[in-house]
């Protein structure tokens, strides 16, 4: 047996370390460390309540729109206030740009580099790979970085710029969009189809969305080949490096649900556990977070969020991260654009996990089906504002109270759980997305998913760091920033 | 992740056409792990020339000095350690964004991490490098600032310091690039005929000026915020919501809510920069009583309810 502490992870957010164990060439045991603390729970009590919507995107400049839906959502949730329609659009609209800015920036940026390496050289078909995907130097780079941009453009139209805006209100939108605006931001969302269309799907987007089966995904790479595009090219690297077979975790897929308009959201809330074949309904009170491995003193073991503590304690015995371990029902559960279109019921992605579980494949074609279904939501959404409605209503907070808001991150589930007393925060908590699934061993001793899925990854013989390892942690998209807010 | 919003053609081409060679970037680059310790001990050691340190973030020295708070993964060495020892081999230090600049909101509230900026803490010189550091090229840490920053500043400044165009008085006395801390952030300001005539906004989405109630600072923050569009066409006073003076340093404790302005008899406590305060309050005076009735109403509303007049402004 032999352990090896491996960091820093570069194309992950933030900051990462990874101690693993490994045994006749396979990692035995892992133990996640997020080796940064931010403070941002303790900044915020005493805040004026309203200042969160200041401070917590600045926890990010990644979910940095995430953060200021979910703080926007507990506010409005203290102050019983419900966006008009045309608030409820721009929002969603801005979430939803940040959400697939950030599966696009994944795809490209941080995760596809990794089968550029000379490492995978002997692979056939490697000369096109390294072309098109080399990190900075490879032509998807070139191509992507402006495409993302322009894309983001839509952000300066409706929230003033991205990152850290404050159009973002709990009564809706502080930016009423023009009818000229209205045209403007649905040609973006159009050039962008076309971009993706082109170069990421070789396909309609529609025709994306409708694929209802492994069998159908895979008789669509067949038709024309990896040369169809770069989820194409994913596909077959997939299938050469069986990255189905990677990064396998406890079958339980978590999701908020996203996208409010009246009182459904387009994307459905809930726990889906693959054991049982059921969607469970979202129930706050069902988590907890677990300080028994992380550098945090506190009252007790574990604590509801919203009677939650964070008091850093570096010294603290057999600790090892700064990162508290969430658990639903006690359980271990994963969340990101996989888990959301599970627990939506999307065919294809409940059949890649009837039949290989979250892997390393099955969360990548997950965000890329996400940017699929999305992009046509937010087209709708453009077309169904309507300029001279009002797109947000005032908002008084009562002096005290409780506010709770879920809502969904490019990388998973994210709640809020704020309490106000005499007009002030008394507390307030965050459960990031990665805080779930990067999460350390609880106090029963289960480990969190990422460290359940790294047992069994080859660890391969080579010095440094394994390549199926970082496949693995990067196939998540962890946002280390958040995680330890 | 704000500079991957550049809206050169390519931010890499644009890098590489400046001669600007990117070592290693913690999002972009390849390299991993030991790969990256390596090279961070090779600049260290001198044997990889370091012409520019960028540092984003700000500087964590606790818990009690010991900077446990922010440890490089899979090195067991404090952050600060490593960063001192690259900026004193560094020719230029660059700090992007208003945290490694001046600590910004993570050292907000009581400070938690004991945070501060590379060389300042909070508007006090010194910081993690002290007053009298000075990098290589004999410049003090450049201070990109912003909460975020402009992707524009960061890439302006490396193409500069690539041509070999920053000197001291490049800088503003807080060291931030003066092509952009020149500026103020009223300068440009789509609201200006409603602060000409201060018809104030009340309200999220209300076309008015936001210096009277919403707390809006932009006739005292430097930047060049509304000369200069954000992704696309945007800016904070353009996306309805005041400007907070996120370069400033201290921005993240004003002593107020952000979005409520501070009044001492119904005056606004932060007047325009350069602007005495008696003829403030008479040329507001002045202007409220002439506001024409489009401007007033339009204010308050969240699109125009009044256009303006059309007039031919051609003589006949």
């Amino acid at each position: 047996m032999s352990r090896q502490v491996l960091g820093p992870f570069n194309r992950v957010e933030g900051d990462l370390e990874v101690t693993l164990e490994t045994l006749d060439g396979r990692v035995s045991a892992a133990w996640v460390n997020s080796p940064l603390y931010r403070g941002f729970e303790q900044i915020l009590q005493g805040k004026a309540p309203m200042d969160a919507l200041t401070l917590v995107p600045r926890i990010c400049g990644i979910c940095s729109v995430s953060q200021s839906a979910a703080a926007a959502a507990a506010l409005a949730n203290l102050a019983g206030v419900t966006p008009p329609p045309n608030g409820e659009r721009a929002g969603n609209l801005m979430l939803a740009a940040e959400n697939l800015a950030d599966h696009f920036t994944h795809f490209y940026l941080f995760f596809m580099p990794d089968f550029a390496r000379d490492a995978y050289a002997a692979m056939p078909g490697f000369d096109a790979v390294r072309a098109r995907f080399k990190a900075v130097a490879g032509s998807a780079a070139a191509e992507a970085l402006p495409a993302r941009a322009r894309f983001l453009q839509v952000m300066g139209t409706l929230a003033g710029k991205w990152p850290h805006t404050l159009s973002l209100q709990p009564g809706g939108s502080a930016r009423a969009i023009l009818p000229a605006e209205r045209v403007r931001l649905l040609s973006l969302l159009r050039e962008f189809r076309g971009w993706l269309e082109r170069h990421l799907y070789g396909d309609a987007l529609e025709a994306v969305a409708a694929l209802d089966s492994a069998d159908a995904l895979w008789a669509w790479f067949e038709a024309e080949g990896p040369a169809r595009g770069d989820l194409a090219r994913f596909l077959d690297l997939s299938q050469q490096l069986s990255l189905d077979t990677l990064g396998r975790c406890p079958e339980r897929y978590l999701s908020f649900g996203n996208y409010p308009l009246g009182r459904a959201r387009q994307l459905a809330p809930g726990v889906w556990d693959a054991a049982v074949g059921t969607v469970h309904p979202i129930d706050s009170r069902d988590i907890v977070e677990d300080l028994s491995h992380a550098w945090l003193a506190g009252s007790a073991e574990r604590h509801h969020p919203l009677a939650g503590e964070t008091h850093p304690d570096a010294d603290k015995a057999d600790a090892y991260t700064w990162c508290k371990a969430p658990r639903w029902r006690d359980k271990v559960v994963q969340c990101g654009a996989l888990a959301r279109q599970v627990v939506d019921a999307h065919p294809l992605a409940r059949d890649l996990v009837a039949q290989g579980g979250g892997n390393v494949m099955s969360r990548v074609v997950g965000r890329l089906l996400e940017v699929a279904r999305v992009l046509p939501m937010m087209e709708t959404w453009v077309r169904e504002l309507v300029p001279g409605e009002p797109f947000c209503v005032e908002t008084v907070l009562p002096d005290t109270g409780v506010g709770i808001g879920l809502v969904e991150a490019a990388r998973g589930a994210l709640g809020h759980w704020l309490v106000v007393r005499n007009g002030r925060l008394q507390n307030y908590q965050i459960i990031a997305p990665t805080t779930w699934n990067f999460s350390p061993r609880d106090a029963a001793g289960t480990p969190g998913a990422l460290e359940q899925a790294l047992v069994g990854t080859p660890a391969g013989a080579a010095a440094g760091m394994p390549l199926a390892v970082q496949h693995v942690v990067r196939s998540f998209d962890p946002c280390m920033v958040c995680t330890v807010h | 992740m704000s500079l991957l919003c550049a809206d050169s053609p390519n931010l890499m081409a644009t890098l590489a056409d400046g001669g600007v060679e990117l070592l290693w970037h913690p999002s972009l680059s390849e390299r991993s792990g030991e790969d990256v310790v390596t090279l961070l001990e090779d600049c260290i050691a001198g044997r990889q020339a370091l012409d520019v340190l960028c540092v984003e973030g700000a500087v964590l020295r606790g818990p009690n000095g010991s900077g446990r708070f922010h440890m490089l993964a899979g090195t067991g060495r404090p952050m600060i350690e490593w960063v001192g020892a690259l900026a004193a081999r560094a020719q230029h230090v660059v700090a992007v964004g208003t945290c490694a600049a001046f600590g910004g909101v993570t050292a907000a509230s009581f400070n938690p991490t004991d945070a501060c900026g590379l060389q300042y803490d909070g508007d006090a010189a010194g910081g993690l490098l002290g007053a009298d550091f000075r990098s290589g090229s004999g410049l003090p840490v450049i201070n990109i600032a912003g909460c975020p920053t402009h992707p524009d500043w960061v890439v302006e400044t490396l193409l500069a310091l690539a041509m070999g165009e920053v000197a001291p008085d490049s800088l503003d006395a807080l060291g931030r690039p003066r092509f952009y801390a020149d500026h103020l952030v009223h300068h440009g300001c789509a609201r200006n005929e409603f602060y000409e005539f201060k018809a104030s906004a009340e309200k999220p989405s209300d076309l008015g000026c936001m210096m009277e109630h919403m707390g809006c600072k932009g006739t005292q923050a430097h930047a060049d915020c509304n000369l200069r569009p954000w992704n696309g066409q945007g800016s904070c006073t353009n996306g309805g919501y005041a400007c907070i003076s996120c370069t400033e340093p201290g921005f993240e404790e004003p002593g107020h809510p952000f979005a409520l302005t501070p009044k001492v008899g119904g005056i606004p406590i932060g007047l325009p920069t350069d602007m005495p305060k008696a003829w403030f309050v008479a040329l507001a005076a002045l202007s409220k009583s002439a506001t024409p009735g489009r401007v007033r109403t339009n204010a308050t509303a969240d699109h125009l309810v009044v256009t303006p007049a059309i007039r031919k402004t051609v003589r006949k």
